[in-house]
């Protein structure tokens, strides 16, 4: 008697809690995996009685793929700046004009008002960085600053290179490694390209997201990837480091939207304009490990991160490189008939 | 034609009237539930593929042709598409071999059930069936702990001395098959339990008694008897195993892909619709095909028995 009256109580009280979160909403974000800070949500969940969802992706095409279909359910996306536009222009995203929101001031200068969403009509900041090499120095002692690593895999390195999955970052890897500027649409780079990355792909072991745990596992001696990733590998195993090609590389940055479609909208809009308090951009770039565009978050942030050779680029590096952008449609159809071609 | 004839006639007619009655909402499901998407998936793959995904309404052969052929990017000339190839026989391969490991694993497995005391048999298949109480992915992740460069097994084998470092395990066909012959092991042993517990153990006897060897007593007279098991074993393991997903995508690192991971990847990142519709028809016909040329076997063995 006296355990089936505790059965439901308990009962009640998870009806009772369950529909308390309810009452007071919800928020579903996609997100690439391993992205976002839980301890930075549960902050947001606590402060707004808000029950957050986060469902991860591994590239923006998967992204784009997913949601485009319609009737995905989730309310908010962390897109790359090169494929905002095409968002944009998809209509998929909701005008919510983070421009006009009150933690706005505290976004740093140059990201105020980007190429790739003139006047923030539609994101803020999530966070930015730069697509390089990591390399576990152990295994391998040569040069890292090269995408040699990937394109030309030294003897070391064989089947134990990773690449991760990112159309846009891997092909604009090979055509600057082939000599090529950014967006070019040259026929004649563009096959050196293809044939560079056909030729590579034997050497490679896999094409995966997860190179945090893999490289820090061992599974993966070398990679293609972005630096907070790297940062994270470090912390793992200090004999992981990451490379900035003297090939070029690119800049990047990945920013946070509401959806159309979303049914969350006010908590959306919540959170745009939470993650530009400084306090948690800095507590999610202490996960992440990524710089965040917001002024003033440096120090919320891990004392380690300060001069981090994986977010402040070395000098000598530094003019190698270039901003990411969305390519002409044409360029882009390239693209994605090479990447093809290379997945299968 | 007299009465009594015509009432009869009529109950018969009205009878099988009742009979479709009854069964139109279970057609009716199939119909939609899975006629219907099957024909949108056709006639998807008989379209155009949009900028960024999904289709554009402009009839096409592209979809299909580019299941075996493949166009050069930059001189337009046809070749055949050796990657689809290579992927195809991949899978009917891998799904061959899981199916002749879960066999060899499986049949002294349900033999063993087959023979314990009647008692004990249901202990024995509850523990069969335990790995179903775990989620796929979970199991897979399990074998990925296992086989990886610092897993158990090269950790074992690096700490007794027999290896100096890791052997690659992971992301390679082997893992795959592995993966996929543990996942499906008790979609064999179940049906092969099933046909074992109906053999007539005197008839084993009966052979040892006439002076057989095991080995003879196994192919003349266990297998035989069996066969209905082992048919649908093999299917139940083969079909699955050949559209596999998951397995090869977490074992296989998305670098050796299968047919189910090159259909989805055209819904995804190629966005490519027809050509995936096209594959996903491709892999069913291949299907369809090898359970016919199956059945028929089993079927004309089984009356050449009976």
């Amino acid at each position: 008697m006296k355990r089936t009256t505790a059965i439901m109580a308990a009962t009640a009280a998870l009806l009772a809690s369950t529909g308390l979160a309810r009452a007071e909403g919800e928020l579903n974000i996609y997100n690439w995996g391993n992205y976002t800070s839980p301890e930075m949500i549960k902050k947001f969940e606590d402060a707004y009685k808000v029950k957050v969802t986060i469902t991860d992706y591994d590239s923006n095409d998967t992204a784009l793929a997913k949601v485009r279909q319609g009737g995905s359910g989730f309310d908010m996306v962390v897109p790359s700046q090169n494929y905002l536009p095409i968002w944009i222009s998809e209509g998929l995203l909701l005008e919510t004009d983070p421009g006009k929101m009150e933690n706005f001031k505290n976004v740093a200068k140059e990201w105020v008002n980007p190429e790739f969403d003139p006047g923030r009509k539609y994101t803020v900041p999530w966070a930015m960085g730069t697509v390089g090499t990591v390399v576990n120095t152990d295994v391998y002692k040569g040069d890292i600053n090269t995408w040699d690593i990937i394109f030309k895999t030294p003897d070391e390195l064989k089947g134990k290179v990773n690449v991760v999955p990112e159309m846009t970052d891997v092909i604009d890897a090979a055509v600057l490694y082939s000599g090529g500027t950014k967006c070019t649409g040259d026929l004649a780079i563009l096959k050196k390209v293809r044939d560079t990355l056909v030729a590579a792909k034997p050497n490679w072991v896999a094409m995966e997201y997860g190179t945090i745990e893999k490289m820090g596992s061992g599974d993966f001696s070398a990679s293609s990837d972005w630096n907070g990733s790297a940062f994270r590998q470090r912390l793992k195993n200090p004999a992981i480091k990451y490379g900035y090609p003297k090939e070029g590389f690119v800049n990047w940055s990945d920013n946070l939207a509401v959806l159309k479609d979303a049914k969350n909208v006010e908590n959306a809009k919540l959170f745009q304009n939470f993650m530009m308090d400084p306090q948690n951009a800095g507590m999610n770039s202490g996960f992440h490990r990524y710089a965040n565009g917001i002024a003033g978050s440096d120090e919320f942030m891990p004392a380690d991160m300060k001069g981090a050779p994986e977010i402040e680029v070395p000098a000598e590096f530094a003019a190698l490189g270039v901003p990411s952008q969305t390519c002409p449609p044409e360029v882009q159809e390239l693209y994605t008939k090479i990447w093809t071609e290379l997945q299968k | 034609m007299t009465g009594v004839a015509g009432t009869i006639e009529a109950e018969k007619s009205r009878d099988i009237r009742k009979r479709w009655l009854l069964s139109l909402p279970a057609l009716l499901i199939i119909l939609i539930a899975a006629t219907g998407p099957l024909l949108i998936v056709l006639v998807y793959s008989f379209l155009t593929p949009g900028p960024y995904g999904d289709v554009q309404w402009l009839p096409s052969p592209d979809g299909w042709i580019s299941v075996v052929m493949e166009k050069d990017i930059f001189d337009g000339t046809f070749s055949l598409a050796d990657a689809h190839v290579s992927i195809f026989i991949r899978s009917v391969v891998l799904s061959l071999a899981t199916t002749v490991l879960t066999l060899l694993v499986g049949f002294p497995t349900a033999y063993f059930i087959a023979t314990r005391p009647e008692k004990t048999r249901e202990l024995w298949l509850f523990l069969i069936t335990i790995p179903f109480w775990t989620n796929l992915l979970i199991r897979t992740f399990a074998i990925l702990e296992i086989i990886r460069n610092e897993g158990l097994i090269n950790g074992l084998m690096l700490k007794f001395g027999l290896i100096s470092k890791p052997v690659q395990m992971l992301f390679t066909d082997g893992a795959i098959l592995t993966g996929m012959a543990y996942v499906y092991l008790p979609l064999m042993v179940l049906p092969l339990y099933a046909s074992m517990e109906k053999l007539d153990f005197r008839l084993v006897e009966a052979g040892y008694d006439l002076y057989a060897t095991p080995f003879k007593v196994l192919r003349k007279i266990i297998i035989p008897l069996v066969k209905p098991g082992v048919v649908a074993g093999s299917i139940l393991v083969f079909i699955p195993a050949l559209g596999a997903y998951v397995t090869p995508s977490i074992l296989g690192g998305g670098k050796n892909l299968m047919l189910g991971n090159l259909i989805e990847l055209q819904f995804g990142q190629g966005r490519n619709w027809p050509l995936g519709s096209a594959l996903s028809i491709t892999l069913m016909l291949i299907v369809m095909v090898a359970l016919l040329v199956y059945v028929r076997n089993a079927g004309s063995q089984g009356s050449r028995h009976g």
